[in-house]
Parts: structure tokens; C-alpha cells; sequence
């Protein structure tokens, strides 16, 4: 039940872009189609599933053991970097063909400010290691569906006729809104 | 030798006519997030503005020794390290700032803003001309917190800094304090923007 929470909590009540605004850059730059976005939803589900398990364990065995907090930023942001490069590698050896619909994506994700907040609300909230895990993969879940509904619209909105002033990341920005609006029906789905 | 008139421009360059978010949409977390009120724009926009110049400096006098394929997670940890610094500072001195703006500080690391100027400017020009593109582009950024701040809070709470600025009768148009509002308002204001650059005048004309 506790993870189910967690979950719905991640995807829907408190989702990243629509809520907390992280991962901005990707959900207006790459959400032109619904294939790219749908690969760039996956890529970031897998690596913020990883990030939140890594990021776990180096901030509760390494910098609170030890009582580094202040290198938390720092080393999360090593984390991710070596994370994202290894993905990379491995995913290029092992899958080839998944690494050809991932791969332009993956080293965008190491700038991405949503895998830093999993790494970041995951610390603050004090999760447990599973809890954590969850979390990442809800919070990956969550940019998806944001993502893909955004691109499903754009794909509409190619043939609308936008007054100048608003064509390009103005438009973009106020659809957002409207999707966040809507987005807003689900508080209180689950106490967070 | 780089004389002043330059280095005036690269400071312009980055305040209106490569604006960060207006023009060139980055720092979009930031912007959307914190700008509930004028103040919490103005402290993003001075911890950003602190950070982009400190980095820069130290990336263009080191540029020369530091090898290509590294270069990325380098300037990752320096801009790291001016984040740390300022995020200890707000809650040593400023704890309620500090708390309004919450996780947001540390997301300053991963502002792409800041990793742009550093790739696009300061890693190729001498260390003052990059100061100067650092502090224009800072203060774009802060003067973009600010309106979009000072229009939330206006609209969102009837006030400005703090202060309650519509009699007792304002009913505050409480949608635009909540995420819907700042991506709405973020578009319209970027609409506003592109309007006036491409000519256009803050008079409606009249349908005929």
C-alpha cells in the first residue's frame, strides 16, 4: 500500500514537470513527436530509477556515515554525470537497437534538472532504499505521461493558426498551463 | 586589449537581445518555480547571477589546462561548488529566503543557462569580456524573475514585496501563485516579449 502511495504520489498528485517544474528543457524541446518524446520518457525513467538507487546509497553510507552533507551536490552531480556515461556504454554494447532510439537522448538527460530533484527530494523525504527506488521510477513514470500528452497535442497544434507573437515556446508554455490545471484534479487523490 | 564600448555590449547582449528566458527559454525550472512573489524572483535571480559570474571567471582562466573530453564534469564541479557556497550562505543569513526557495538552490547546478555561457562564452574569450557576458546574462535573468515575479504576486496575492497594493475589495486571482498560473503567465508575458522586439506597440489598434 505504502509504495502504491508513493507511487500515485510521483506520477500524478506531485508529477515533475507539472508540479515541481523540473525537466522543463526536454518537455518543450523534445516534445514535438510522440516517438521522440515517448524515447525520451524512457530514457529518463531508467536513469532516475538508477540515480535515485545510487544517489541513495552514496548519501546514507557514505555522507551522512561520515557527515560530508555539504558535498551532497557535488557528488550527486559526479554521480549522475558517471551514471548517464555508463548507461551510455552499456546500452551501446548489449542493445544496439535501443541505444539507437535512446542515444542522442541520453547525454541531454546528465543536464536534465529532474534527475538532480529525484536525487534531492529522495534525501529531504528520508525514504527508504525500495521507497527510493519507487519514487524514481514514479517520477520517471510521471514525466512520460507529461511528455507524451504534450506531444500528442503538438502534433495538433502544427495545423492551428497561432498569432505570431505567440508561435514557439510562448504557445507551448501556455498549453502547459492548462495541462497543469487539469493535472490539479488529482491533489488529494492520496495524502502526500 | 578589449576596449570598454565591448565589453558594455556583451554585457547588453545578455540582458534583452539574448535575454535567457525569454529568448533563449533556459532556466525554465527556476523561473517557473520560485517566482510566487518579486522577492523570491529577485534572491533566484542574485544567487543564479553570483554563480554564472564565479563559475565563468575561473572557467576562462582555466580553459587552457583543462582537456577537452573532461571539460563538462570539470565545469560541473565548479559549478557545484559556487552552489554550494551560496546555498550555505542563504540559510546561515537569509533563513526564510532560504526555506521559500527550497531544492530549487541546489537545481541551480544543473541551470543550462549557466553550463551555456560557460561552453558558449567563457571558455573562449579573455576573463573580462566573460564577466561581463556573465553579468549580463545574470541580470537578464534576474530582471526576467522579477517581472514574471512582480506579475504573479500582483495578480496571485494583491501585493508587491509584501506589501498589499489593491484596497481590501481585491478578490486575489489565487490560480496564478499555483503551477498552472506561472506557466501562463510565463507565456503570456513571452508573447508580450516577442511582440515588442519585432516592432510591435503596447496600443491595440482598433478592428475596422
Amino acid at each position: 500500500m505504502e509504495f502504491i502511495a508513493v507511487l500515485l504520489v510521483a506520477v500524478l498528485v506531485n508529477n515533475f514537470v507539472l508540479y515541481y517544474f523540473v525537466g522543463i528543457c526536454p518537455f518543450i524541446g523534445v516534445s514535438k513527436q510522440i516517438d521522440s518524446a515517448v524515447s525520451m520518457g524512457i530514457a529518463v525513467t531508467f536513469v532516475m530509477t538508477l540515480t535515485a538507487a545510487a544517489t541513495w546509497l552514496i548519501n546514507n553510507l557514505v555522507l551522512i556515515r561520515f557527515g560530508l552533507p555539504f558535498l551532497e551536490y557535488v557528488s550527486y552531480i559526479l554521480v549522475i554525470a558517471s551514471l548517464v556515461q555508463f548507461v551510455e556504454m552499456f546500452i551501446k554494447k548489449t542493445l544496439p537497437a535501443l541505444y539507437k532510439t535512446l542515444g542522442i537522448f541520453l547525454p541531454l538527460i546528465t543536464t536534465n534538472c529532474a534527475i538532480l530533484f529525484v536525487a534531492l527530494i529522495q534525501a529531504m523525504r528520508e525514504y527508504e532504499f525500495l521507497q527510493s527506488i519507487v519514487f524514481g521510477f514514479g517520477a520517471g513514470v510521471g514525466f512520460t505521461l507529461a511528455i507524451v500528452i504534450m506531444a500528442g497535442i503538438r502534433e495538433q497544434l502544427e495545423t492551428a493558426d497561432i498569432p505570431r507573437p505567440f508561435q514557439g515556446a510562448a504557445v507551448t508554455l501556455i498549453v502547459a498551463g492548462v495541462l497543469a490545471l487539469a493535472f490539479m484534479g488529482f491533489t488529494g487523490l492520496v495524502s502526500a | 586589449m578589449k576596449s570598454s564600448p565591448s565589453i558594455v555590449s556583451h554585457f547588453g547582449a545578455g540582458l534583452i537581445k539574448n535575454n535567457p528566458v525569454f529568448v533563449q527559454v533556459l532556466g525554465m525550472c527556476p523561473t517557473l518555480a520560485v517566482t510566487t512573489s518579486v522577492a523570491n524572483g529577485l534572491a533566484m535571480g542574485l544567487a543564479t547571477t553570483f554563480v554564472v559570474v564565479s563559475a565563468a571567471t575561473i572557467a576562462s582562466i582555466i580553459n587552457r589546462i583543462v582537456p577537452g573530453q573532461v571539460r563538462i564534469p570539470v565545469y560541473a564541479v565548479i559549478i557545484a561548488t559556487f552552489v554550494t557556497i551560496a546555498d550555505l550562505v542563504l540559510k546561515a543569513f537569509f533563513p526564510p529566503l532560504s526555506e521559500a526557495l527550497g531544492p530549487y538552490v541546489p537545481l541551480i547546478v544543473v541551470n543550462c543557462m549557466i553550463m551555456g555561457r560557460i561552453e558558449a562564452f567563457a571558455t573562449r574569450n579573455a576573463v573580462g569580456p566573460s564577466i561581463a557576458d556573465a553579468l549580463g546574462t545574470g541580470a537578464g535573468f534576474t530582471g526576467a524573475l522579477m517581472v514574471l515575479g512582480g506579475v504573479r504576486e500582483i495578480l496571485g496575492s494583491g501585493e508587491l514585496f509584501g506589501a498589499a497594493i489593491f484596497g481590501s475589495g481585491y478578490t486575489p486571482m489565487l490560480i496564478m501563485i499555483l503551477p498552472a498560473g506561472a506557466f501562463i503567465a510565463l507565456g503570456l508575458l513571452m508573447a508580450l516579449f516577442n511582440h515588442l522586439q519585432a516592432g510591435g506597440s503596447l496600443i491595440l489598434r482598433k478592428a475596422a
